[in-house]
């Protein structure tokens, strides 16, 4: 027998788990819907069209190819290819994520650097972060008046904790001893932040725009189904009221490859910036 | 008399106790360094030789008391003291060129940065780190290379003092003998003032033009400044043959046994604690009645 590295072992186990799932979903489903009776519900809301159980896998890989083979038509309002929602929700997260780190880069350097910008400012802190994104949303459509701007406020809201806390929390913990050094050069205040600062704390520093960037993700989807218009998180909740489940299921899996590009792209990052002591 | 190069001067040192008093380090220290001198610091743990060191670095004042070099005050780290540390400081994302020509680029900032990178690997190679090695990260190096870059970061800026802090505590005594003489080299090229703190006898007879002995603290004093009587250039096995080297490395001995504690805790009463130079040569005829051919005579 050939020994395979675990890598290989790995990945074939992978795909046995998604076969062997994928084969018990599609046998699953036509019993269910031998089984159904219509409910009071189901009669209300069209009458037992088979659409309205859960669809097999063999529909939505269908709708898939479908919908990934035209990703960027442009039907109206109500009817976008997937690649355009997507989009949408990639261009929100990244404007209002991007926002966030403008200010919670530099903001997190003052505090780590400077204990008393740190106890200034905790206590603003402390009470901002725990506030959920989505509790933003009245007041920002009050005080912004524009869905759009008001989705990438939330996003830029709950993208900005973590990065703050972990560039403080970096920048603070950089060796007294590469402070020194570069003390010892003669490096100003910008050469020291930027050359041994910088890279010190970077490790952490990405770490946190990792994690940010995984919450926004999360975040998108909720803002785009309360303002409502463009954005994957709208076509979920679009899909839904049209009850195509079958759309409903290839989004939500479209949501997941997204979510885990932008964390492999962090991930590639936080690599560059690794150092080894 | 005219000042040294390096001269410490009544230098004091006071940390809160913890318990609402202070304690004194030490105590009106005064000592000095002449140019191209290679002076070595022994004394137990925590008398204070780091910081002294920090002191003399600019990265820590002093209580009391000030610190002039070529006629300046010491009031800040500067590029005209070098500093080896003693865990290396190597930036770790970077290779040790880049750590070595870093720290040239700061000091020449209008060289171009072929020059800066050929004045790098010059020092690099006076320490036998060349071609591929230097591009390597500091994690990719063992520890005795690590201490090699950072030996040659320090060199290659030709400050006007070179402070070591402890460079080869953290190597094996093989490594460590190699680099000590790989130090000397550098240093006979460079004709650079060095002051190195050490813990190890033997390393500060081959090195030293002087070794300054402290007592333990509190109330810690430079006590002694025994000048080495040894000819350069030395090499660790030859050296233990001079008639001189075990009446020296007797002495201090001695004095970490035993005087060392016996001098300690007793302050000053303001008075300036200025080294008794001692001088012991066995190949003089001694001049002095005494056995061991110990001349001693007290400073100024
Ligand atoms: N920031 C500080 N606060 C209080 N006490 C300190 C501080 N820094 C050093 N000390 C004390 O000063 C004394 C001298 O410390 P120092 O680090 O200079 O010792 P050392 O001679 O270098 O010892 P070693 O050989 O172990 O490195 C020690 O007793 C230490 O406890
Ligand atoms: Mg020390």
């Amino acid at each position: 027998m050939v020994a395979l590295s675990i890598n290989q072992r790995g990945a074939l186990l992978s795909a046995l788990i998604l076969i062997v799932g994928l084969l018990f979903w599609e046998a699953a489903i036509p019993e269910q819907q031998l089984a159904s009776e219509m409910t009071e519900y189901e009669r209300l809301m069209g009458g037992g069209a088979p659409r309205a159980a859960i669809p097999p896998p063999s529909d939505i890989l269908a709708k898939a190819w479908e919908e990934l083979s035209n990703p960027f038509y442009d039907a109206g309002p109500n009817d976008k290819g997937i690649g355009i929602q997507i989009g949408y929700s990639i261009y929100r997260v990244l404007s209002g994520y991007f926002l966030a780190a403008l200010v919670a880069i530099p903001l997190g350097f003052l505090i780590g650097m400077s204990p008393v910008a740190y106890r200034a400012l905790n206590p603003f802190i402390q009470v901002l972060r725990p506030i959920s994104p989505l509790a933003w949303m009245p007041l920002a459509l009050f005080v912004i008046r524009d869905s759009e701007a008001s989705a990438i406020f939330v996003i830029f809201i709950c993208s900005i904790w973590p990065m703050l806390l972990n560039t403080a929390f970096g920048v603070a913990a950089v060796r007294q001893d590469w402070v020194n050094v570069a003390r010892t050069h003669e490096l100003g205040p910008f050469r020291t932040a930027f050359q041994v600062i910088l890279p010190a704390a970077a490790p952490t520093i990405v770490t946190g725009m990792r994690i940010s960037i995984g919450i926004a993700w999360l975040v998108i989807v909720a803002a785009e189904m309360l303002v409502g218009g463009t954005g994957i998180g709208y076509y979920v909740w679009n899909e839904w009221n049209n009850l195509d489940l079958t759309s409903v299921i290839f989004s939500i899996l479209m949501i997941g490859v997204v979510g885990m590009l932008l964390d492999t792209a962090f991930g590639a990052l936080q690599r560059l910036v690794a150092y080894a002591e | 008399m005219t000042k040294p190069f390096l001269s410490v001067e009544r230098l004091t040192q006071t940390y809160p106790d913890g318990s609402g008093g202070t304690t004194t380090v030490f105590e009106n220290a005064s000592f000095g360094i002449e140019r191209g001198e290679f002076v070595c610091i022994l004394g137990h743990s925590g008398c204070g030789k780091s910081t002294i060191m920090n002191i003399l670095a600019g990265l820590a004042s002093p209580t009391s008391g000030a610190v002039t070099m070529d006629g300046a005050e010491v009031s800040g780290p500067s590029l005209d003291r070098g500093v080896v540390f003693q865990n290396y400081s190597l930036l770790p994302w970077l290779s040790a060129l880049k750590n070595v020509s870093f720290g040239v680029a700061a000091r020449h900032r209008d060289w171009s940065k072929a020059q800066v990178e050929e004045h790098s690997r010059k020092f690099l190679a006076m320490v036998g780190l060349e071609g591929d090695t230097v591009l390597r990260k500091p994690s990719q190096l063992s520890g005795g290379m690590r201490q090699r870059v950072s030996i040659a970061r320090a060199f290659a800026n030709q400050p006007k003092l070179l402070l070591l802090d402890e460079p080869f505590g953290a190597l094996d005594a093989l490594t460590r003998g190699t680099i000590q003489e790989e130090l000397l080299k550098v240093w006979s090229k460079t004709e650079q003032t060095v002051f190195m703190i050490t813990h190890d006898i033997d390393e500060a007879i081959l090195l030293a033009d002087r070794i300054l002995l402290m007592t333990n603290g509190p109330y810690a004093r430079v006590a002694e400044s025994v000048q080495i009587t040894i000819p350069r250039p030395r090499n660790r096995t030859e050296i233990v043959e001079h008639p001189n080297y075990y009446a020296i490395r007797n002495h201090l001995v001695q004095f970490l046994g035993q005087r060392s504690k016996a001098l300690s805790g007793q302050p000053s009463g303001g008075a300036t604690q200025s080294p008794e130079t001692v001088v012991i040569d066995k190949t003089k005829p001694a001049e002095d009645p005494e056995p061991e051919a110990l001349l001693r005579a007290v400073n100024d």
